[in-house]
């Protein structure tokens, strides 16, 4: 997956001058995930630089570059070091277009390597989807996927409106074959990429693997799951997410940010909303545990596994 | 507009004393004050004055206008229209300026109509201008914000090889925030043409400038980034004038960015629904009054016999006339559309906003809001 999105970020930056690319350690060194390596030596350091390590000062500048034309494609380097920048997100970003009706846009998008299972230190795993998912304005994505990667970054960058593209960090070593460019759906559309009757569990990004192991242990037991990969947090594609319910008449979303106040209650609730008299079983989240990020040693217990999902599933009533 | 540089070294510290060319009694000011700064022309003066005249009586209209009940608030730049017009004053059209809440006045000397500032203040929606027409940003409410984006949008002309100097206001609290910090230190770094100007007007509201910093003065913070800083009398519009005229030539042919302290002072409240009688005494108000920048602009201009008494009384027409468009246009109340809340938040539609957006059409046909009755489009 990360070379996927290296690709994607060579390809955008061949075809528009305009794309340029900033953040910290994402010249010689390549980025800490090696995304954006060889791209300086390719595009040059007044296309691609090291900026200064301040995450408000990146995505302020990338404000300032957008409203000049520019298409800005900035990295927070790690989830936990965007929180810095978060005033310029939520006042700046999301609200630029709104407050000037419309006469300044903003076509920037956040990179923001996201969640866990990759042995990170404090700081270095956290998922931060909920906090960009509710503030208007911002299109939060997050590829499970290397075609999907190279297909939505690709997206990303061409949209006139902010875009948060969230890389989940256990999925950048994911191999798959490519021919290059790769275009999948759309980036604002959901996918089912598992087919099934019985059960539709919701992920996106790390957990969709989740997701498809739980589906896969299911089945050896006669159960039929499908999986819909989310692929856009905001906004939310109802219509395939809701196709799928109505097949299956039972739903239920993974992931790994903490379960209280977190984008499962939004999926839960929307999936509800719109189809509680084709449900059999109410809306269950499997998430994190509602603590901070733990320690690497102990993130396997925090993070939510196919066991879990196929427990959390026991715990409906069949029959009914 | 002519000026007259002598030099700017990187290393010196700014002076003690605010450089100024004209004192508060109106006259010349001549030796190591000036900082090797030189008095415009005085045609540029008397522009300038204008500008100030005309700017002071717009001021003092909104105000009122706010006390009629006509604005939910106006964050007034009484006393700070040397620091604000000197500044701006040195832009070209093709420069940009970040704004921040106080600088309406500024808005008004880069050609915006009185309709257009106050739309945010009276409610209408939160910004009413055309950002692109008068390359001037929206003014930012969260302080020292808008700082980034000038590093950011003079960065990308510079990339562009286009010779555009961005230019950004700051407050004396804002200097306290993470935000300032980077932004001097991200347009150093990359060498942005940027300038930022730093009116000192000696309140964060409430809080005095001694509660904001311990630095001797706030010019000072520029050595630690390596670019020039200098210390202002901000109630001097020569002296902000020439000074910032320097800086954006000196961005403008690659120099990089430079830090102003325009040292001034808020005569007016923080906004209308402050109270400075709880923090500040009426005799330090009394004090700033009597070094009024029009004022000392004004003695040296007839001491020069410059301005005569019949273009004095052209220049009060002018603002008269301004003050009563700006009465006028705020008398009438604009037709708001709320279905247009739904317009400018997504370029691409989003599924949701077209149901919500529908949701309330139907409110609004079936008589929910009575005061905005037949507002549906």
């Amino acid at each position: 997956m990360a070379g996927a999105l290296n690709a994607a970020l060579r390809d955008a930056m061949a075809a528009d001058d305009r794309v340029i690319v900033y953040g910290e350690d994402v010249g010689p060194l390549g980025g800490v995930f090696r995304v954006t390596d060889g791209l300086q030596a390719e595009f040059g350091e007044d296309r691609i630089w090291d900026s200064p390590l301040a995450e408000s000062g990146i995505i302020g500048t990338a404000v300032g570059m957008a409203m000049y034309g520019m298409r800005p494609v900035v990295e927070m380097q790690f989830d936990a070091f965007s929180y810095p920048a978060f005033e310029q997100m939520v006042s700046h970003v999301a609200k630029m277009r709104n407050r000037t009706k419309g006469r300044v846009t903003l076509p920037m998008v956040v990179r923001i390597p996201c969640a866990g299972a990759i042995g990170g230190v404090e700081h270095h795993s956290d998922s931060s989807e909920a906090y960009w998912a509710s503030t208007p304005g911002l299109t939060v994505v997050m590829p499970s996927n290397p075609a999907d990667a190279y297909s939505m970054l690709r997206e990303a960058i061409e949209s006139d409106d902010p875009v948060v593209f969230m890389e989940p960090k256990s999925r950048y070593w994911s191999k798959a074959p490519l021919a290059l460019p790769v275009t999948t759906a759309p980036m604002d559309r959901a996918e089912v990429v598992r087919e099934g009757t019985d059960v539709t569990l919701i992920g996106y990004g790390p957990t969709v693997r989740t997701a498809l192991e739980a589906a896969e242990a299911a089945a050896a037991e006669g159960l039929s799951i499908e999986v819909v990969d989310l692929r856009s947090l905001s906004p939310f594609d109802d219509e395939t997410v809701s196709a799928s319910v109505r097949k299956t008449s039972r739903a239920a979303v993974i992931h790994e940010a903490a379960q209280f106040g977190g984008y499962g209650a939004e999926v839960a609730a929307r999936v509800t909303e719109r189809n509680f008299h084709h449900l059999a079983a109410p809306v269950l989240r499997i998430a994190g545990f509602d603590i901070p990020f733990p320690s690497p040693k102990l993130e396997e217990y925090h993070l939510p596994t196919a066991d879990r999902v196929l427990a959390a599933l026991d715990t409906w009533e069949w029959d009914a | 507009m002519s000026l007259n540089v002598e030099h700017a070294s990187v290393r010196t510290l700014p002076s003690e004393k605010p450089l100024r060319l004209l004192d508060n009694a109106g006259h010349a000011v001549t030796g190591s004050a000036t900082g090797g700064f030189g008095l415009p022309d005085t045609q540029t003066l008397l522009e300038l004055y204008r500008k100030m005249v005309v700017a002071r009586r717009f001021d003092v209209q909104v105000t009122a206008l706010t006390k009629q009940g006509r604005l939910a608030t106006y964050p007034s730049a009484y006393g700070q229209e040397a620091c604000e017009i000197g500044a701006v004053a040195a832009l070209t059209a093709e420069d940009w300026l970040f704004p921040t809440y106080r600088d309406s006045i500024a808005l008004l000397t880069r050609g915006i109509e009185p309709a257009d500032i106050l739309q945010s203040f009276r409610g209408d929606w939160h910004n009413g201008y055309d950002q692109h027409a008068h390359r001037t940003a929206a003014q930012a409410t969260p302080l020292a914000t808008q700082a980034l984006h000038a590093v950011g949008l003079s960065h990308a002309a510079r990339l562009r090889h286009d010779p555009i100097v961005a230019l950004t206001f700051l407050g004396d609290g804002a200097t306290s925030e993470g935000d300032a910090h980077e932004a001097f230190n991200f347009a150093a770094v990359w060498q942005t043409p940027t300038v930022f100007v730093v009116q000192n007007n000696q309140f964060a509201i409430s809080v005095p400038l001694e509660r904001q910093t311990r630095a001797a003065t706030l010019a000072d913070k520029a050595v630690g980034y390596g670019m020039p800083g200098y210390h202002v009398d901000g109630n001097d519009i020569a002296a902000m004038y020439a000074v910032t005229s320097a800086a954006v030539e000196r961005a403008r042919s690659g120099g990089g960015p430079t830090l102003i302290e325009g040292v001034t002072y808020r005569i007016e409240a923080h906004t209308n629904s402050d109270d400075p009688t709880r923090y500040r005494a009426a005799r330090d108000v009394e004090h700033w009054k009597r070094r009024d920048p029009i004022e000392r602009l004004e003695k040296f201009l007839v001491s020069e016999g410059v301005l005569t008494e019949s273009m004095r009384t052209e220049i009060t027409d002018a603002a008269e006339a301004l003050a009563a468009r700006t009465r006028d246009v705020m008398t009438i109340e604009a037709e708001l559309d709320p279905l247009e809340l739904f317009d400018h938040v997504y370029g691409r539609e989003r599924a949701a906003l077209l149901e919500q957006r529908a949701s309330l059409e139907a409110e609004i046909a079936a008589g929910a809001f009575a005061s905005h009755e037949g507002a549906a489009r």
